[in-house]
C-alpha cells in the first residue's frame, strides 16, 4: 500500500492516540502488582491491594464518585433533553444557540470557583439574601461547599455537560431527521415536547451515546470540580488516588496505581449499569408511544426554559463574581458589594498573569496546530467509522487519572524530560479527539462532487486541499480550533505530572492557589483562565464574517 | 488533435456483483447519449471514466482515450472534464476565481486574467469577474461552470444531466450552448440523461443501459 | 574526567555529589553565575511568593543567578518528582534544584538517597546562624547532617477575632471549653496537611502526661495507643462543636485566613508568629486580629531547603540556600509588612549594623515579641505524626 501523507498522518494519530493511553494503562497495572518505579522494593500486590482495601473511607470515596458522576451524568442528560423537547426549532431557541460555544469554552475550574463563590455560605447568594431575609449577620454554619453527598461537585459538573450535551444534540439533529419527524408527529396531534421526545430523541441519542458516555467518564473522575467543590471526609476517589501519587511516604505510589484501576473498574461498571438503563429506558418510551397520550406541554416548556436559564445565569454570574473579588479591597460579610474596589491585585500579579498566561497561550496553540495537522491529515486518509469513532472517545473516556502517571513514568524513561514537549504531548491526547469530533462531519459533508469537479479541472489532491477543502472548512476548522485551545487551556493534570513544574499555566496556578482560600487572587486568575479560552472563541466566530464578507455561499454553510 | 473516447467492455461491480457493462466509441466532436432508469450505473459510468469511483464499486475493462489507457492513471491528470446538475461552483472564490482554477499553470497574471475574462465575454457574462458566485441566477452559474471546465482544455466532455435544474426556455438554451463548444473544440462528449429531447438534441448515438 | 570524578563520588558515598564542591565558595560563585535554579516551594501564600520574587531579583542582581518560583501545592510533589526521574535514570540535570522542606519530606527523601550535599554547614553564612539556641540541626528529631540548610524559624501561635474572642484560650483544655460553647466558630486545616497534623501535634504536647516519649520514635504500639490516649478523647470531644461539625475542614493554613474574614470562624492556629500582622497589613484580615501561644508553650521548628542529588544547578542552589542565610535577607523575612517569619540567625554573632536593624524592627501589631513567645516545644518524631496522620483520617477523616 503506498504511504501517501495523510495516510501517514492516520498512522501518526493512532499512534498519539492509542500509544499514551496504553502505555498509561500498562504503567499502572505494573504499579497494581507493586512495581513502582524509582522505589527500592517491590510490594507483593496482594499487600498493595491490601492496603488500598483498608483505606479509612475508600469504601465511602468510590461511593461518592460513583454515585455523583452517574447523578451528574443524568441530570445533564435529562436536563438538555428537556430543554431540547420544550425549545428546538423555536426562534429564541436559535439566540440561545450562539451562546452555547462561548459556555463550553469556560475552562472546569473557572466554572467550579464562579459556583462556589455564589453558593458558599458566605457567597453571593447568601449576603443578597442576608440580613433582610435570613438574619444573618455572620455566614452560617452550613455544610454547602463539600457536602457529604457531593451536590455542590454535582453542580459544577452539570453547568459545563450541560451545555455539551446540547452542542452534541444540536448537532445530531439533522442526521435524526428531526424536522420532518416533527412535522409528521404534529400531524398526528402531539405538541412540540411529547413529539421530540417520542420521535427525535430516539435518533437523537442514539448519535449522542458516546458523548454521554465521556460525561458518565468524565463525571467520576474529574479532579477540578472535586477539589474545588467536593466532599473533603472523605475527598471522591480521583482526589484519593492524587494524593497517594503525592504521599512523601514513597510506597503509596504503588496504591496510587490499584486505585487507578478501581476508578477505570468504576467507569467501566457505571457504563454497563448505564446500558440496562438505557434499554429499560426505551422499553418505557416504546410503551409511552403506544399509549397515545398527548399533552403536558406547558411544564416541559416552561421547564426547558428555566433549567437553560439557571445554568446559563449560574455560569454568567460565577465569572462576574470572579471578576468582583478581583478588585475587591474589604468586602465583609453580608456585604453585597465590595466596600472599597482596588486594583490591589492586578497590580501585583499582572506580570505574573501576562507571563503565564502568554505561556498557557503559545502551549495551547502549539498543540492545536499540531493536532490540526494530523486531524485534517487523518480525515484526508478516509479512515472507516469504527477507527474514528475509536479514535475520538478512547482517550476520552478511559480517566484521565487511570493512564497518565503511567504515562509520566514512560516520558521519563523514554528520556523526553520535563517541560514544553512532554506536556504538549500529553495536552495533545486530549485535543486531537475534540478536533476530530468537531472536523469530522463537516469533513465528510463536504460534497464529493467538489472531488470530482476538481479532479477534472486537474487539481492534484494536494492541491484540493489546500485550495478546496481548507478554505471550504474554514469556518469549522475555526470552530474546532477555538475547542481545542480551550481544552489545552483548562488541563490540570496532564500540565501537573509532565510538567515538572516547569510550566505553570493558568489553570495549574488557579488550583494551586484554590488550596490558599484568597477569594481575590483566585478570582483574578479564574477569571484569566475564562478569558483566555474565550478569546479564542471570539476570534472563530468574528474570523469567518470577514473572510466571507463578500461569498454569500460561504456564510450559509 | 483531439482523439475519440472509448469504452472496451467497461463494467462497473459493487463487490462481485456486476453492476452495468457498456461498451462504445465516441469520436471527436460527437455527443453520444446513455439512457436508462435510474439506478442503472449511468453516473458510475462516468465516475469511472473520471477516475472517482466510490468506495464500495470497481471497474473491470478498459477505458480509452485514442490509444491512451486512462484506467492506470489518477484522476487528476486524466484531463476528462465533467458537468454535474448542480454548477457546483466553489463559493469561496469569485466568479473568475473559479474559472482560473482550470487554467493549466503558465503566463503572467495578466495573461491568465485576460484569458479569464475572454471566457465570461463568450459567454455574455463580461464584468462578472468579481461577483460572488451566490449572487448569481441559474443560467449564469450554468454558463460559468460551462467555461470553468472547458477553460482547462478537457481531452473529452462528460454530463451528468447538466440540464436538470434549469427551467424548460434556459435548458434549451444552455443546452445548445454546451453542445455548440462541444463540437467547436471537437470533443468527444458522453452525454447522460432522463429527457429524450437532449438525446435529440446531441444528435448522436444513443445508448440505453437496463 | 567529570564523569570519573561523579561516577567515584557516587560509589564512595550513598548521596551523589557533583562537582560543585561547597568548600571551595569561589568556584561555586563562579559556575553559579548564569545558572537558573528551580526552586519547588509551596506557593499557598501570596506574601511567600513575594518574598521568594524578591529573592530571586537580589541572586540576579548580586550572583547573576536566575531563580525561578515553582508553585506546588504540596512538597511531597518535588519528592515524587526526582523519585520519578530516579527511576528513569536521569542522574543529572533534574527538573527540580532546590526544595523549601522539612519534617516527613526530608526524612524520606534522606533515607531514599535523593539528597546533594552535605552543604549547609560549608555555607559562608553559616556563620551566622544559631546552632545552639535554636533546633537547627535536627529536623523533626532527624539529624539534618548537613543536607538541608535553614531559613526560617517558625513556631505555632493562635490567631484570634478579638472582637468576639477577647481573652486567649491558653491550653487545649481552654479552647475546648470555649468551642463547646461558641460551635462552629473553630477549625483546623485538615490532615495531612502540614499545619493540620502541626495542630494534632500541638495538641498532644499540651495534654499529654510524658512528653519525653514523643522525643523518639514510638516503643511500641502499646506505647503509642497509651500517649495519645488524651488527644483522641479529646478529639471526640472537640469535633462536634468544631466549623461544619468537623464534616469539613479547610484546605490549608491560608485558607482559615479568609474564613476568619468572612466572620465564619474567631481562632485559628498559625505556624508564622508574624502571618497575622502581614494578613492585615494586606487586608486579608480585620485589624482586630491577634494572636497568643499556649502556657505550657507551643511547638516551633525550623524551614529549611534541600538540594536533590540530580539537580542541574546545584552551584546555584547553594548560592541561594546562602543568600538566604544573609542578614539582609532574614531581617526582610522577619518584617512582618513581608513575612513575619522568625530568623535563624544568631543576634550575638552578627556585626553591629545588622544587629541594630534586627533590635528596630517593628515586629507590628498582632505578632508577639521573642519573650512573649517563649521557647519552642521541640517537634516530636517523625514516625508520631505519620501515625497519628493515619488515625485521624480513619477516625474522622473518613465519614462521620
Amino acid at each position: 500500500m503506498t504511504l501517501s501523507p495523510s495516510r501517514l498522518l492516520l498512522w501518526l494519530t493512532v499512534l498519539l492516540l492509542g500509544g499514551p493511553v496504553l502505555a498509561g494503562l500498562i504503567g499502572v497495572v505494573a504499579g497494581a502488582m507493586g512495581h513502582v518505579p524509582g522505589l527500592q522494593s517491590v510490594k507483593p500486590a496482594s499487600e498493595v491491594w491490601g492496603a488500598v482495601w483498608n483505606w479509612p473511607g475508600i469504601g465511602r470515596s468510590v461511593a461518592i464518585s460513583f454515585w455523583t458522576g452517574l447523578l451528574a451524568a443524568l441530570i445533564s442528560l435529562v436536563s438538555a433533553t428537556v430543554i431540547m423537547a420544550g425549545w428546538s426549532g423555536t426562534r429564541s431557541f436559535a439566540r440561545f444557540r450562539l451562546w452555547l460555544a462561548p459556555f463550553l469554552a469556560v475552562p472546569h475550574a473557572a466554572a467550579a470557583f464562579g459556583i462556589a463563590f455564589l453558593i458558599a455560605p458566605s457567597g453571593w447568594i447568601a449576603r443578597a439574601l442576608s440580613p433582610w431575609l435570613t438574619g444573618w449577620d455572620r455566614p452560617p454554619d452550613l455544610l454547602i461547599l463539600g457536602d457529604p453527598l457531593g451536590l455542590a461537585m454535582v453542580l459544577g459538573l452539570v453547568v459545563k455537560e450541560l451545555p455539551f450535551l446540547l452542542l452534541m444534540m444540536i448537532a445530531a439533529l439533522p442526521q435524526a431527521k428531526a424536522a420532518p419527524s416533527m412535522a409528521a408527529v404534529s400531524a398526528l396531534g402531539y405538541g412540540r415536547a411529547r413529539g421530540w421526545l417520542l420521535a427525535v430523541f430516539p435518533a437523537v441519542y442514539r448519535q449522542i451515546r458516546l458523548p454521554v458516555y465521556v460525561v458518565l467518564a468524565y463525571s467520576m473522575s474529574a479532579v477540578d470540580a472535586a477539589l474545588i467543590l467536593g466532599p473533603t471526609t472523605p475527598p471522591p476517589l480521583a482526589i484519593v488516588i492524587l494524593r497517594w501519587a503525592a504521599d512523601p511516604d514513597l510506597s503509596l505510589r504503588a496504591l496510587a496505581s490499584a486505585g487507578a484501576l478501581v476508578q477505570l473498574g468504576l467507569v467501566l461498571v457505571a457504563l454497563l449499569l448505564w446500558r440496562l438503563a438505557e434499554i429499560a429506558a426505551a422499553q418505557l418510551g416504546r410503551s409511552l408511544a403506544e399509549s397515545g397520550q398527548r399533552g403536558g406541554e406547558r411544564g416541559v416548556e416552561i421547564a426547558g426554559a428555566m433549567l437553560a436559564a439557571a445554568a446559563g445565569k449560574f455560569l454568567m454570574v460565577g465569572l462576574a463574581i470572579l471578576a468582583l473579588w478581583s478588585v475587591a479591597g474589604a468586602w465583609s460579610f453580608p456585604a453585597f458589594f465590595p466596600e472599597t474596589l482596588t486594583d490591589r491585585i492586578w497590580a501585583s500579579h499582572g506580570v505574573a498573569l501576562l507571563e503565564t498566561s502568554t505561556t498557557t497561550l503559545l502551549l495551547a496553540l502549539a498543540v492545536v496546530a499540531l493536532a490540526l495537522a494530523l486531524a485534517l491529515g487523518s480525515l484526508e486518509a478516509k479512515p472507516s467509522r469504527r477507527l474514528l469513532t475509536a479514535l475520538i472517545y478512547l482517550p476520552l473516556i478511559v480517566p484521565q487519572v487511570t493512564f497518565l502517571p503511567g504515562l509520566q513514568a514512560a516520558f521519563l524513561k523514554l528520556g523526553l524530560g520535563s517541560g514544553a514537549l512532554p506536556v504538549g504531548l500529553m495536552h495533545l491526547v486530549f485535543v486531537l479527539p475534540y478536533l476530530l469530533l468537531v472536523l469530522a462531519d463537516p469533513f465528510n459533508a463536504l460534497d464529493l462532487r467538489y472531488r470530482t469537479v476538481a479532479s477534472g479541472l486537474g487539481l492534484s489532491p494536494a492541491r484540493q486541499f489546500l485550495r478546496l477543502r481548507l478554505p471550504l472548512l474554514l469556518t469549522p476548522i475555526a470552530g474546532a480550533v477555538a475547542v481545542g485551545m480551550a481544552v489545552s487551556i483548562g488541563q490540570y493534570l496532564p500540565t501537573l505530572l509532565a510538567g515538572g513544574g516547569r510550566l505553570p499555566t493558568l489553570t495549574t496556578e488557579a488550583l494551586a492557589l484554590a488550596a490558599g482560600g484568597d477569594r481575590r487572587v483566585i478570582g483574578a486568575y479564574g477569571l484569566a483562565q475564562a478569558m483566555a479560552a474565550l478569546a479564542p472563541f471570539a476570534l472563530a466566530l468574528a474570523l469567518p464574517r470577514i473572510v466571507w464578507r463578500n461569498r454569500r455561499g460561504m456564510l450559509h454553510g | 488533435m483531439a482523439e475519440p473516447l472509448i469504452l472496451k467492455a467497461l463494467t462497473i461491480s459493487a463487490g462481485a456483483v456486476p453492476v452495468v457493462s457498456v461498451s462504445l466509441t465516441v469520436a471527436p466532436g460527437e455527443i453520444t447519449t446513455l439512457m436508462g432508469p435510474s439506478g442503472s450505473g449511468k453516473s458510475s459510468i462516468l465516475a469511472a471514466i473520471t477516475g472517482t469511483l466510490p468506495d464500495g464499486l470497481s471497474a473491470a475493462g478498459e477505458i480509452l482515450l485514442g490509444t491512451q489507457n486512462l484506467a492506470t492513471l489518477p484522476a487528476w491528470t486524466r484531463r476528462i472534464g465533467i458537468l454535474f446538475q448542480d454548477d457546483l461552483l466553489f463559493p469561496h472564490l469569485s466568479v473568475g476565481g473559479n474559472l482560473a482554477l482550470g487554467l493549466a499553470p503558465g503566463g503572467t497574471r495578466a495573461e491568465r486574467r485576460g484569458r479569464v475574462e475572454r471566457a465570461l465575454a463568450e459567454v455574455g457574462l463580461e464584468g462578472f469577474t468579481a461577483r460572488d458566485p451566490a449572487t448569481l441566477s441559474g443560467g449564469q452559474k450554468a454558463r460559468v461552470a460551462l467555461m470553468r471546465v472547458l477553460l482547462s482544455k478537457p481531452r473529452a466532455l462528460l454530463l451528468d444531466e447538466p440540464f436538470g435544474s434549469l427551467d424548460a426556455e434556459l435548458r434549451s438554451q444552455i443546452r445548445t450552448l454546451v453542445f455548440d463548444h462541444a463540437r467547436t473544440r471537437g470533443l468527444p462528449t458522453l452525454l447522460v440523461t432522463h429527457d429524450p429531447q437532449d438525446a435529440e438534441a446531441a444528435g448522436g448515438p444513443v445508448i440505453r443501459l437496463r | 574526567m567529570r564523569l570519573a570524578y561523579t561516577l567515584a563520588a557516587a560509589l564512595a558515598a550513598p548521596q551523589a555529589s557533583l562537582a560543585a564542591n561547597p568548600v571551595d565558595w569561589p568556584s561555586v560563585l563562579s559556575e553559579a553565575r548564569g545558572q537558573t535554579v528551580y526552586w519547588n516551594a509551596w506557593g499557598g501564600s501570596e506574601a511567600t511568593n513575594a518574598f521568594i520574587g524578591w529573592v530571586g531579583d537580589r541572586v540576579e542582581a548580586d550572583y547573576g543567578v536566575s531563580l525561578v518560583h515553582v508553585k506546588l501545592s504540596d512538597t511531597a510533589d518535588a519528592v515524587s518528582r526526582v523519585l520519578a526521574e530516579r527511576a528513569a535514570g536521569i542522574d543529572e540535570g533534574g527538573a527540580i534544584d532546590l526544595i523549601w522542606i522539612n519534617g516527613a519530606n526530608f526524612a524520606a527523601m534522606k533515607s531514599e538517597g535523593l539528597l546533594f550535599g552535605p552543604f549547609a554547614e560549608s555555607l559562608p553564612n553559616w556563620a551566622f546562624v544559631d546552632g545552639e539556641g535554636k533546633t537547627l540541626t535536627t529536623d523533626f528529631t532527624v539529624p539534618t547532617e548537613g543536607y538541608e540548610s535553614p531559613w526560617a524559624m517558625a513556631q505555632v501561635v493562635f490567631m484570634r477575632e478579638t472582637a468576639d474572642l477577647p481573652d486567649a484560650p491558653r491550653s487545649a483544655a481552654e479552647i475546648l471549653d470555649w468551642a463547646a460553647a461558641h460551635p462552629g466558630r473553630f477549625t483546623y486545616p485538615q490532615p495531612p496537611d502540614f499545619l493540620g497534623t502541626t495542630f494534632l501535634k500541638q495538641m498532644l504536647v499540651d495534654l499529654t502526661d510524658d512528653p519525653a516519649a514523643l522525643s523518639a520514635a514510638p516503643e511500641s504500639d502499646a506505647a503509642y495507643e497509651a500517649v495519645t490516649a488524651s488527644l483522641w478523647v479529646y478529639l471526640d470531644a472537640l469535633t462536634p462543636h468544631l466549623w461544619r461539625s468537623g464534616r469539613a475542614y479547610p484546605a490549608t493554613g491560608p485558607a482559615q485566613l479568609q474564613l476568619i474574614y468572612d466572620n465564619e470562624i474567631d481562632l485559628a492556629i498559625s505556624f508564622s508568629p508574624g502571618e497575622a500582622t502581614a494578613a492585615i497589613a494586606n487586608g486579608l484580615l480585620p485589624e482586630t486580629v491577634r494572636t497568643s501561644v499556649l502556657d505550657k508553650g507551643t511547638i516551633g521548628n525550623a524551614s529549611f531547603v534541600a538540594i536533590p542529588y540530580n539537580a542541574n544547578a546545584p552551584a546555584g542552589a547553594m548560592v541561594v540556600a546562602d543568600f538566604l542565610l544573609s542578614p539582609e535577607a532574614q531581617l526582610r523575612a522577619q518584617d512582618p509588612a513581608i513575612l513575619g517569619y522568625g530568623t535563624v540567625l544568631d543576634m550575638a554573632k552578627l556585626p553591629a549594623a545588622d544587629r541594630a536593624a534586627f533590635d528596630a524592627l517593628d515586629l507590628g501589631i498582632a505578632t508577639l515579641s521573642p519573650a512573649e513567645l517563649g521557647a519552642a516545644q521541640p517537634e516530636p518524631h517523625p514516625d508520631w505524626m505519620t501515625r497519628i496522620a493515619a488515625d485521624w483520617q480513619r477516625r474522622y477523616g473518613a465519614g462521620l
